[in-house]
């Protein structure tokens, strides 16, 4: 069965992508998600009772490692790419109206 | 001889016999990349005066004899999606076009160790989401062997470097035939290790459980070479492996004599083009010739991989791109009155539409009500796609089939239907699904003298007899 996908869908979407879709986007993106989920629906077809997710391929667990610090003071180089910098710190535009 | 006929291997040999300097290897290159980049647009970065500064360097140490590896002194090309310290990192986006990282990926880190020089970042297709390179923020990539043509993704712009001879060999990153696909339609050497084999560590991110790095080369001996120069053990990639096994060079033995090698009839079914066919399937025969078994098999769940590949590829893609929000690097939108509106209005302007159709799919199969519908279905899909393999790998060693079903489509075709693009990665993309190592070799041309690709599938771990078969049909194919 063919998915339609509603404006409410393609604005909730757009929140959980944190995305401002013009109207001409959100036309394209309701169509687009549309034949995608119809194409994705095909994995109905598989019987996968009993089947468990498989999120890794290898038998790796619990990878830890001593907690130390090992890389020196980068700040100066991380603030390099920042869009807004002051006093050694992120500046981003007013967050409390 | 001019300098770029040789391979890495074979320029590496003559710079520490003393025939040729590191210096005048990186000036050639740089010679093509002036005769050629216009037409070609093969990088979006090149640091000529940093390659000769560095190139000074390694002569020294070749010079010292403390460089004695493989590829000392080899000029390399890095996808543009992997952490350059000091060279701008764009993975072909607006939202990155003025991020330079403070530090390197560590198999860029490994590369430089083994005296690589590095010349430029590759143009790809904007966060490696795409097949043909033509979703660049800069500009699409020509195939060299005809420009009115992709030379595939989403490395296609390591794969055509090394094609054209603007580098001797590049690094890739293939995350559902990104490594294999490109090398496939631009004639060059390709290959996507075992999951963990290289270290992720300064790989942009677009699909974590599928991502791996991989070498692009002008042979299997370069090929073979690079690998074994970029896999480590990292402590700082919590799924990298500890293989002891790495020591890939060695497997470059001319011998397939009772390999058992399965061909999956359901690779090689409608869709797939005639000439392909033909060139796949005669490669086929030259292994048969060398003493290996083939046999015809029944894969099974090849139609499942695409989509199961797509909702769980998009899934992350939109968790990891969540961090390009304009507050720590990347692009800022101009006037935002507020940080809410700033994040996106920022990702609207800096994200091409690939991209955003991505994000936006993965957000939904991960919503509330839709997760176990979507995204747990095809992580059930893909535990069956790997037992399929594990079933097929208990009777053969290797498995043979196309890398694409068509050579590389012309420039404009792939991106009006993104749904019929997706399809294309129908042979390749079960292969990430599964961890597995595969690498695509030439095998031929069609007609219009586009390149045709042979892929050989290992199971996981199994570089070394897919690099040793590889390696035997280089050495025994027509016109060799």
């Amino acid at each position: 069965m063919a998915n339609i996908i509603d404006d409410a869908t393609i604005d909730y979407v757009g929140i959980l992508a944190k995305l401002a879709l013009s109207d001409e986007e959100k036309e394209q993106a309701k169509k687009d998600m549309g034949r995608m989920l119809d194409y994705i629906d095909k994995l109905g077809e598989l019987d996968t009772e009993g089947v468990e997710p498989m999120t890794h391929l290898f038998p790796v667990q619990n990878v830890f490692r001593e907690d130390v610090v090992t890389n020196g003071d980068d700040r100066d180089s991380m603030l390099k790419n920042a869009p807004g910098e002051k006093n050694g710190m992120f500046v981003v535009p007013k967050t409390i109206g | 001889m001019n300098i770029l006929d040789y391979t890495a291997v074979e320029l590496s040999d003559r710079i520490k016999k003393g025939e040729i300097k590191v210096a005048e290897a990186v000036e050639a290159v740089f010679a093509r990349i002036d005769e050629q980049e216009e037409t070609l647009n093969c990088y979006i970065t090149l640091e000529k005066e940093k390659a000769l500064a560095r190139a000074g360097e390694v002569q020294k140490q070749i010079d010292e004899g403390t460089l004695t590896g493989p590829l000392a002194g080899v000029p390399f090309a890095i996808k543009d999606n992997l952490c350059t310290e000091g060279i701008r990192t764009t993975c072909a986006s607006k939202i990155l076009s003025n991020f330079v990282p403070a530090y390197s990926a560590e198999a860029v880190a490994n590369l430089e160790r083994a005296g690589a020089v590095i010349i430029g970042k590759t143009n790809m297709d904007e966060f490696a989401m795409g097949s043909t390179t033509e979703t660049s923020y800069f500009g699409d990539t020509r195939n060299p062997k005809d420009t009115e043509h992709v030379p595939g993704g989403s490395s296609g712009g390591s794969a055509a470097a090394v094609a054209a001879g603007e580098c001797f060999a590049a690094l890739g990153s293939d995350t559902g035939g990104s490594i294999r696909q490109p090398a496939s339609h631009c004639g060059v050497v390709g290959m996507k290790p075992t999951y963990g084999t290289v270290s992720r560590y300064g790989l942009v991110a677009y699909a974590s459980s599928l991502d791996q790095i991989g070498p692009l080369t002008k042979d299997v001996t370069d090929c073979a070479a690079v690998l074994e120069a970029i896999a480590s053990h990292d402590a700082k990639d919590s799924t990298s492996m500890m293989r002891e096994d790495t020591d890939f060079t060695l497997a470059l033995v001319k011998d397939v004599k009772g390999m058992r090698i399965g061909i999956p009839k359901d690779y090689f079914t409608e869709g797939l083009d005639s000439e392909v066919k033909e060139a796949v399937l005669a490669a086929a025969k030259v292994l048969e010739a060398q003493g290996a078994v083939l046999e015809e098999f029944d894969l099974s769940l090849v139609e499942y991989a695409i989509p199961a590949y797509y909702t769980i590829a998009m899934a992350e893609a939109s968790s990891n791109l969540e961090r390009f929000d304009g507050v720590k690097y990347g692009y800022r939108t101009e006037d935002a009155k507020d940080l809410h509106a700033m994040y996106k209005k920022s990702r609207s302007e800096g994200f091409g539409a690939e991209v955003k159709r991505r994000i936006m799919l993965g957000s939904f199969v991960l919503s509330s009500g839709y997760y176990d519908a979507y995204y747990l279905k095809a992580l059930k899909a893909k535990a069956l796609i790997k037992k399929a393999f594990d079933h097929a790998f208990a009777k053969y060693d290797l498995i043979l089939g196309p890398v694409a079903p068509t050579t590389a489509p012309k420039l404009g075709e792939s991106l009006s239907d993104p749904l019929k693009m997706y399809l294309s990665d129908i042979y390749t993309i079960a292969v990430n699904l599964a961890g597995l190592p595969a690498i695509s070799v030439p095998c031929g041309e069609d007609k219009k003298g586009l390149p045709i690709g042979l892929q050989l599938i290992g199971d996981c771990f199994a570089e070394k007899k897919l690099i040793q078969a590889a390696y035997t049909y280089e050495q025994c194919k027509e016109g060799n």
